[in-house]
Order: C-alpha cells, then structure tokens, then sequence
C-alpha cells in the first residue's frame, strides 16, 4: 500500500519537474544565444590581452615610448573606417528586413571594403613601426601591444573573409532563412569587434600619448 | 497543474530571438558614436586639457558610454533579447573582465611597489 503511494508520487513529481515529450525545435533557434556567448567568451580573451598591456605597457626597455611611435591622425582615420563600416552594416541589415537582395549585397561589399580599408591602415602601421626597429620583440610594451591590437586585427580578416563567404552564399541562394540568421551573427561579431576597437583606441592610443 | 507548467516553460521560444534596429536606431547610434569618438581625440590631440590625469578620466568616461551607446544602438541589446540570456551573458561577462582587469593591476602595482627597494639598492655606493 505504502509503496504503491511511493510509486505513484513519484511519477507525478517526474511529469510535473520533467519535460517528458519532444518539442519542436526550429532550426538554428539558439544559435543567436550561442554565439552571443561565443562573444562574452571572445570578450574574455581580449580583457585578458588587455590586462596584459596594462601591466607591461610601461616596460619600454629603453626603448621608444608611445609618444615616440603613434601618430594619431592615423588612427583616427582608422577609427572612422571601422565606424563608417559599423553603420554600413547596420544597413545591409535593415535591407535584408526588407528583402531586397541587391541592396543588401551592396552594403555588405561597402563594408568589406571598409574593412579593408581598415586592414591595410593597420598593416602599413605596423610595418611602419617594425621598419622603425620597433617590432614586437623590442621590448615588453611593444610585445603586448602587437599581441593586443594584431588579435584584433586578425579578428576584422577573418570577419571580412566571413563576409565575403556570406555574399556568395546570398549571391548563389538568395536571403533564405539560414542566410538572415548568419548575417545577423556576422553583425553582432561585426560590431563587437568595434566595441572592442573602442577599448583599444582609449587605452592604448590616447592613454599611451598621455604617458 | 502539469498543463500550465508546460505552456509556462515553452511559450517564449521562438519569439523573443535577438531584436532588431530600425533606420532611426543605426543613425542615432552612429552620430553619438562620431560625437563620442571625435571629442576624446580632439582633448588628446589639441591639448586642451592642462591635466594629463584629468584628460585620462574625461576619455575613460567617454570611452565607457560610447560602449554602451553600440551595445544599445548597434548590438540591440536589452533586457528582453533572447529572454534576457543575452543580458545575463552580458553581465556576467562584465564582472569577470572587472575581476581580471582591477585584480591583474592591482596585484602588479603592488609587486612594483615591493620591488622598488631592488631599484635604489642600485644608487647605494
């Protein structure tokens, strides 16, 4: 008697605690939330480069000094293609709202080649400063610096080669379903990275020229 | 009871994905952006401050609220995206990276400062 009372509340707490029937879900409907927390994670990794330039940025082994390598104007410069393309990417989203194929394709290349544009400025800075004897093994602020803002760096290449891949998939198969919910993924990775951009010119550009 | 629970847990699945911007979202974000990012490079660049530390807390404070103008206005984020997980995932993202930024200088401020008398046993004859 008694245990068939066990037995029986038990199968009720388990249908009342437990999903016990399948549910339907639609394809790709967590992948916004899964990679919104592949970003945090990414966030993680550049506050950890970020505390690194904090602790060595002061250590210029006798070497040169922010104040002796930047030049601002170029960054700024830099800083405008990112944030031209930012706003260039929030257009092509509110055309593929819209449906309309061409348009989206348009901004989308506009972007990439802000992007680019930001890539190449980057690269020239960096060579620039290698030419200059102030490559990354020249002393631990130079170390940190390139490890922090090349990561960044290579996050907007590999951002644009996403994007050129994402405009031949829409090019071959239209604005379907699956192609929307990878734009939109490109765009949170796509303005993150000039949410990170952001961190990079305050503290290392602008605080570095304070110094 | 077991038919309410169900409708309960399941009902904000498919509506509640990440939210979307309008054409009036993108512009207002992208013109404080500009007014966020030109004002700091104008104070470093021009020297308008006499300051260096006053300048340092003027472009901190703006870099802080240009990040939160593009997570509003460019990432879209609210409390109610992806049924506030995003949010969440947000926030406790924020507390890690105030963990290891505030504890990493901390602690290495602290090692300089116990490693200064290696520096003036240098000057002693």
């Amino acid at each position: 008697m008694s245990q068939s009372v066990t037995a029986d509340s038990t199968g009720d707490l388990t249908a009342r605690y437990f999903d016990l029937h399948e549910h339907d879900h639609p394809e790709g409907g967590s992948t916004m939330l899964g990679f919104w927390i592949y970003l945090m994670s990414d966030c993680l990794i550049f506050a950890m480069l970020f505390a690194a330039y904090a602790v060595f940025g002061g250590n210029y082994a006798a070497g040169p000094s922010p104040r002796d390598l930047f030049d601002l104007d170029l960054i700024a410069l830099n800083t405008a293609m990112l944030l031209f393309s930012s706003i260039t990417y929030g257009f092509a989203m509110l055309e593929m709202e819209k449906g309309k194929v061409g348009a989206t394709q348009m901004w989308l290349a506009i972007t990439g080649l802000f992007g680019a544009a930001f890539l190449a400025i980057e690269l020239y800075e960096f060579s620039h400063l290698i030419h200059l004897g102030a490559g990354p093994q020249r002393s631990a602020f130079l170390s940190s610096f390139f490890t922090l803002v090349g990561t960044h760096g290579l996050h907007v290449t590999f951002g644009i080669i996403w994007l050129v891949t994402l405009m031949v998939q829409v090019a071959k198969k239209g604005l379907i379903q699956a192609n929307k919910r990878r734009l939109m993924c490109l765009s949170l990775f796509w303005h993150f990275l000039d949410v990170i951009w952001i961190g990079v010119f305050t503290f290392v550009y602008l605080m570095g020229m304070l110094r | 009871m077991s038919a309410a629970h169900d409708t309960h847990g399941h009902d904000g699945h498919h509506d509640e994905g990440a939210s979307h911007g309008s054409l009036k979202d993108y512009l207002i974000g992208f013109f404080l952006s500009v007014v966020l990012t030109a004002i700091p490079f104008w104070l470093v660049m021009g020297d308008v401050l006499a300051s260096k530390s006053a300048t340092a807390i003027v472009i901190m404070a703006f870099a802080v609220v240009q990040v939160l103008v593009h997570m509003v206005y460019f990432l879209h984020m609210n409390g109610k995206s992806e049924g506030g997980w995003n949010l969440m995932a947000l926030l406790f993202t924020l507390l890690l990276v105030v963990i290891v930024l505030a504890g990493s200088m901390w602690v290495m401020y602290h090692l300089h400062m116990n490693m200064m008398p290696v520096h003036d046993m240098r000057q002693l004859p």
